[in-house]
């Protein structure tokens, strides 16, 4: 039997009366399953996610999460220059008591995700000394020092370097097979679907979408109609093994006239 | 500049060490500023009085000069002076982590202008000045609960919205100052109404430490106890709510208690500029942006600071000068130093 950890029923969310973001969405995702999002800017994949979280209540249908969802936002909106013990240590905010600040068995914790992460060299460094995907990471300790099995990621290859997007992608994959963790991540890109995600979410539109797995839904046909661009699917080999990138078929003037 | 050499005191154990360097620092201060003065007080004399004297309980020597220069006016005065410092310093660490904002002080409530008014008011009236200082606190914290009011009717304008209100409030609360000064008798109340404003502690007494004591017993430890949750405060909502933190309650429940430290302060002394609005932003530089290593070490060097600046204001000339003029005015280059040695440091720059 499917350990199921998500459970959407006619999910639908507006912010103004019948100016629906989306509707009548049911899914059901699976413990350790990596789920990967797409739609096209303001679809509402951000709307879902604060949903998924409880931080929004849905205007149609219920929705079920029963994990501690853990949230790793696009690029962390930091104030002030915290090192990276302190971002990781407010991770515990939610076993920490109102009137408290965090104790011994709390650092304790923060120190075994750090060494988990390779981030205890950078305990002590300030955040945003840190690269793009470094700063990833150190958000998804935070995460999981919380205590989530459910790690809910908006966008997070989003204005990395290529380098850095195939680490943060590796750590997905890492973390859903050998913690058994559920993933749900957000992105543009595809091809980062293809690679890491069981099953896919593609939101095009108030009552326009296609849940199923990664292998069926990401085709050239349905990610044309969700971008309104044309796509293709390039097969390869790489260290013999069979490998497919779907691109966007971007045409310049220029070149094409030449 | 390398990781190692971000904070001048680093972590808990260079916090820690800090501010016990700070506290040193304002025991000797402390002793200093009751010797320092234009009548002349030995050292033996400070230990001898301080140590006969039971708490709460001093005995009247009318006849001792030295006794009444100490007891009655000295004492009291360092005594406010310390704690208004130490709650104004705390005030602002915690106004700004709680907006992320770094122009933001202590009076971007509206309580300053509203408490001003509020001792202006008592003041024209003719008031005691018990009620002045009742006055002062109860508009204190009307200015606050308006800004509060307001900028609830646009609850999607968050921070910026309540920052904005709390800026336009305090510009009518002003423009209130102005029109009760205009009203005021000029050879009687105005005098004392501008000398009021322009803040100082000359009349401070055991009436003005007990008001400023009971709000930072009560505000100071809670404020304490919520720094490390602050930390949650300066994220963006959506990590700060995904972490678990009530945004909401624990941003009014902060500016709760900061506006019962201001108006207290503000209630017995006027307004005292610069000290909330800069010494968070010393105190950041020196031991990091962490609230729960910074509110200790604002307060303490609110509490130094504003000792200092008083100790100046009633020895640099033969009548006190204003406090928030020596406040913005050494104030002013000092931190031009600091900003130019250490960039200020402690926010983040991308």
């Amino acid at each position: 039997m499917i350990d199921r950890v998500i459970r959407c029923t006619d999910l639908g969310y507006f912010y103004r009366p019948n100016e629906w973001v989306f509707r009548g969405y049911n899914l059901e995702i699976a413990k350790g399953s990596v789920i990967a999002v797409l739609g096209p800017n303001g679809a509402g994949k951000t709307t879902l996610l604060k949903i998924l979280l409880g931080l929004l209540p849905p205007r149609q249908g219920t929705v079920e999460v029963s994990m501690y969802p853990g949230f790793v936002p696009q690029i962390s909106d930091v104030t002030f220059d915290y090192s990276v013990n302190d971002m990781v240590l407010m991770g515990r905010a939610r076993s920490v008591a109102l009137w408290r600040s965090p104790g011994a068995e709390d650092r304790r914790l923060v120190n075994e995700v750090l060494e988990h992460f390779g981030l205890t060299p950078l305990a002590r460094r300030p955040f945003h000394e840190l690269s793009g995907g470094q700063r990833q990471l150190v958000i998804i300790a935070r995460a999981l020092v919380a205590g989530a099995e459910i790690l809910i990621l908006d966008e997070p290859t989003a204005s990395l370097d290529f380098a850095n997007q195939r680490m943060i992608l590796e750590w997905i994959e890492k973390l859903s097979r050998e913690r058994n963790l559920t993933v749900l991540f957000t992105t543009h890109d595809p091809y980062h679907a293809s690679v890491v995600a069981d099953q896919v979410l593609l939101m095009n539109g108030p009552s326009d979408f296609i849940f199923g797995p990664s292998a069926e839904v990401l085709n050239d046909a349905n990610l044309q109609s969700l971008y309104g661009v044309d796509m293709r699917t390039v097969s390869f080999l790489h260290n013999g093994l069979d490998m497919t990138a779907i691109l966007p078929v971007l045409t310049s003037r220029s070149k094409s006239g030449s | 500049m390398s990781s190692k050499e971000k904070w001048i005191f680093d972590g808990w154990v260079g916090s820690v060490a800090f501010n016990l360097v700070l506290l040193t620092v304002l025991f000797t201060l402390l002793l200093v500023s009751l010797k320092i003065g234009r009548y002349p007080v030995s050292v033996g004399q400070i230990v001898h009085i301080l140590a006969s004297t039971p708490f709460l309980n001093a005995k009247r020597d009318g006849t001792n000069t030295v006794w009444i220069v100490l007891e009655l006016i000295r004492l009291p005065r360092v005594l406010v002076v310390c704690l208004c410092g130490a709650a104004l310093g705390m005030s602002g660490a915690a106004m700004q982590g709680t907006f992320r904002n770094p122009l933001v002080g202590p009076e971007i409530t509206g309580v300053t202008a509203a408490a001003s008014f509020g001792g202006a008011l008592g003041i024209l009236l003719g008031f005691s000045p018990l009620g002045t200082v009742a006055s002062a606190f109860a508009w204190g914290m009307v200015g606050t609960a308006g800004t509060l009011l307001v900028s609830s009717l646009a609850p999607r304008s968050g921070t910026l919205g309540f920052i904005l209100v709390g800026v336009i409030l305090g510009a009518l609360f002003s423009a209130l100052v102005g029109l009760v000064e205009s009203l005021a008798d000029p050879a009687t109340s105005l005098p004392n109404i501008v000398y009021w404003l322009l803040g100082g502690f000359g009349s401070a007494d055991y009436r003005s430490v007990a008001i400023v004591a009971g709000a930072v017993s009560v505000a100071g430890p809670l404020l304490l106890l919520l720094s490390w949750r602050i930390n949650l405060l300066s994220l963006s909502q959506t990590d700060a709510q995904s972490l678990g933190a009530n945004v909401t309650a624990l941003r009014w429940g902060v500016v709760a208690l900061v506006t019962l430290l201001v108006a207290a302060q503000v209630s017995v002394s006027g307004g005292v500029g610069w000290v909330g609005f800069v010494i968070p932003h010393f105190a950041r530089m020196i031991v990091g942006p962490e609230h729960s290593r910074l509110l200790p070490t604002s307060a303490g060097l609110g509490a130094v600071y504003l000792l200092t600046m008083d100790d100046l204001a009633r020895t640099l000339s033969r009548q006190d000068i204003p406090i928030s003029l020596l406040t913005a005015s050494i104030g002013a280059p000092l931190f031009i130093v600091f900003f130019w040695r250490l960039q200020i440091r402690g926010w983040s720059r991308d």
